[in-house]
């Protein structure tokens, strides 16, 4: 396939019929598709209305907590730079930390329930129905739902159910219905095709508040642009502690919503370095990973083009992460066009290179990341001891690993 | 370009009753059971065939045709198998119209110039793509209609009328109206609404209506037939393969058997639909 030209801007997609360059896209039967075409057109009426804005800044502030901090984390760079001398590198770099785990319900998902939910208001829905993975954005949804008083449905799959039981019952706490997805190898691709199903059956009352920066248009640009306050703040933050724009920006993507968020607003200073990090699992060589971009192939899911792991057949595979949030065999379509044209790159982290940052960080900074954003630490751990001491690197963390320690203490071996 | 559709709508029109349009799930259980069933279809009376495309992420279906895609893919079944299984039927059953039904990602992977010259050496005479609505008719529909296949397009009670010649434009062979909004396999929708939405289609072209989602009895075959031109069972035949298979997939008793019974009886159901629509 030819190399699309490098556009002067990488912040213009999608276009009219909602493509970043081939990928994206309105793949829905067409029982949804009066849906999505409503859903656009509130979408681009509220998207530059100065009452919806200020509702949600508002809401943003004193509901969620924003903005976020950026805050220097000099555990780590300490110790990373403790690592490059015994390397005899002498370097490293300062590590700032993009503080969505401090949001309210512990992660960057509130940034885009809140903006969905003003949506759903406005468009006069009556129910709300989402998917879930981590249990993360079920339980930003739960929580929309229960301050705006709708009722809510979550789907999850039953191996995230069992693996993510606290952010369960959060949920339900919260007032949502969890409904576990036995379907596949129960796991975010399989609550997804649940989520649609009930959506194509309940289509006059129903939202659907979709958790990550995929499915049809116009789904994923509007998912990026409520999480694009991450880098808007980010880049402002830096500019402000730093006098200068990072050097490299790194983000852990699943669907992509909070490395979507942080780096769209970077895109188009040429000289930050921006990474994506992708779920490597036990190691690319087999299947059980989740780096759709690293080892998959174009194909049309959930309503969009973009990266999957697919067979011969285009059968789509089931994949595997440590993580909750990563393990989904597809990737945000705006991230693969950003892969394709070059502008990100898009590296693996295995599994237990996640745990170590995990680990790490809880002890260097005293700061228990999720392992989602435990990927995106990981990286940064690689890279730093060989950059030089005066580099700026920032990473996304995306959210709180509290939701995690069942499963890191499984993984360490110890009952808790 | 007239298809095997065209000529078997027209000369059932000619007839005067409705087509019966047979839904099963192609290599559900085995590739040599599913062509067995696949024989049977128009012995039975159906006039259609739809053929599944197993697809690992069936989105807009229910339980029941899940479960046989799950199934058929287990037992070995891919497009490139589903083809040669409709070259296989073709041989003995030149007449009979062949409708492959399924998602976009398995013909993407296979390749769309590839899959459509395949399709038309199989003895492929119409397309149903769930997830590609008319906003992507670049990519499959309109390539098919230039090769001579159909491309049957689904209208919903979502498709209002100022949305309705969209969804008509590039459709051929006939209209496939679903009758209510959710997953394959729900409970049959008020006859009378289904009725009034086939008329309201029939306002805005002249393509044959056929009318699916919840038939699954003889009876309900005759009163959806009584207006439409043709009634899709496809649930029902599904889950008849399923009873007749033990909970490790072995057959209790024949498939194909299983399905023809059904199918005669609403076969039945249908050569007497404008007897019913007459009363």
């Amino acid at each position: 396939m030819d190399q699309p030209a490098t556009p002067n801007s990488f912040r213009t997609g999608p276009d009219e019929q909602g493509m970043f360059g081939i990928f994206g896209g309105r793949f829905v039967a067409e029982t949804l598709m009066p849906l999505i075409l409503d859903l656009e057109r509130h979408w681009n009426e509220v998207k530059n209305d100065p009452d919806f804005k200020a509702e949600l800044t508002d809401l943003s502030t004193h509901y969620a907590g924003r903005p976020s901090k950026l805050y220097f984390a000099e555990g780590l760079t300490k110790h990373l730079r403790e690592v490059s001398s015994a390397k005899g590198l002498g370097g490293g770099a300062k590590v700032y930390f993009k503080r969505e785990d401090l949001n309210h319900t512990g992660s960057h998902k509130i940034n885009n329930c809140l903006g969905q939910i003003l949506l759903a208001k406005r468009m006069g829905k009556k129910r709300i129905i989402a998917e879930t993975g981590a249990g993360q954005h079920g339980v930003a949804a739960a929580t929309v739902a229960a301050r705006f008083g709708f009722p809510c449905v979550v789907y999850m799959g039953a191996t995230d159910v069992a693996r993510q039981s606290p952010n369960v019952f959060r949920m339900k706490l919260l007032g949502a219905e969890v409904r576990p997805v036995t379907a596949g190898h129960g796991t975010l691709k399989d609550a997804m095709n649940e989520a649609l199903r009930d959506w194509v059956t309940n289509v006059e009352d129903t939202y659907y508040l979709i958790g990550t920066a995929a499915g049809p248009h116009p789904y994923p640009e509007l998912v990026r642009d409520f999480q694009s306050v991450i880098g808007i703040e980010a880049r402002a933050q830096i500019l402000e502690q730093e006098g200068r724009l990072p050097d490299t920006i790194i983000a852990a993507v699943g669907g992509g919503s909070n490395a979507i968020g942080l780096f769209h607003p970077f895109l188009d200073d040429k000289e930050v370095h921006i990474i994506g990090i992708e779920a490597g699992g036990r190691g690319l060589d087999g299947i059980e990973h989740c780096a759709s971009m690293n080892a998959g192939a174009p194909g049309v899911l959930h309503g969009n083009r973009t990266y999957l792991l697919q067979n011969a057949d285009g059968q789509i595979l089931d994949g595997h992460s440590i993580s909750a949030g990563l393990d989904y065999p597809g990737v945000g379509p705006e991230h693969s066009w950003l892969r394709d044209s070059g502008r990100v790159e898009y590296v693996p982290i295995l599994d237990d290179e996640a745990l170590e940052a995990f680990k790490l960080t809880t002890r260097v900074e005293g700061i228990i990341p999720a392992l989602e954003s435990a990927h995106a630490i990981a990286h940064a751990v690689k890279i730093v001891p060989a950059m030089d001491k005066d580099q700026i690197v920032i990473v996304n963390l995306s959210g709180r690993g509290d939701k995690d320690v069942h499963t890191v203490a499984s993984m360490l071996g110890m009952e808790i | 370009m007239v298809t095997r559709i065209d000529r078997r709508m027209a000369k059932l029109k000619a007839e005067g009753r409705p087509a019966l349009v047979t839904y099963f799930m192609s290599g559900d259980p085995d590739y040599d059971t599913a062509l067995s069933i696949m024989k049977a279809l128009p012995k039975a009376g159906a006039d259609v065939i739809e053929m599944g495309m197993p697809f690992s992420d069936p989105m807009a279906d229910g339980p029941a045709i899940q479960a046989a895609g799950l199934r058929a893919l287990k037992g070995g079944q891919t497009l490139v198998k589903t083809l040669q299984m409709a070259a296989d039927f073709r041989a003995g059953d030149n007449e009979t119209p062949i409708v492959l039904m399924g998602y976009y990602n398995p013909i993407y992977i296979y390749g769309v110039d590839r899959f459509l010259r395949d399709a038309i050496a199989s003895g492929i005479d119409g397309l149903i793509v769930v997830d590609l609505p008319p906003e992507m008719d670049e990519e499959l529909c309109i390539p098919a209609l230039k090769a001579g296949i159909n491309f049957i397009r689904l209208a919903t009670p979502t498709t209002d009328d100022k949305r309705l010649p969209k969804v008509l434009q590039n459709t051929s062979g006939f209209v496939y109206y679903v009758s209510m909004t959710g997953i394959t396999g729900s409970a049959l929708a008020d006859t009378g609404k289904v009725a009034a939405a086939v008329k309201r289609i029939k306002g805005h072209t002249d393509l044959p209506v056929c009318v699916g989602f919840g038939v699954k009895t003889a009876e309900q075959a005759r009163i959806i037939g009584a207006n439409a031109d043709g009634v899709v069972v496809g649930t029902a035949i599904v889950n008849a393969v399923a009873n007749v298979l033990g909970p490790k997939g072995e057959k209790t008793a024949d498939p194909a058997e299983a399905v023809a019974t059904l199918v005669s009886g609403l076969s039945q159901g249908v050569r007497s639909a404008r007897l019913a629509a007459a009363e």
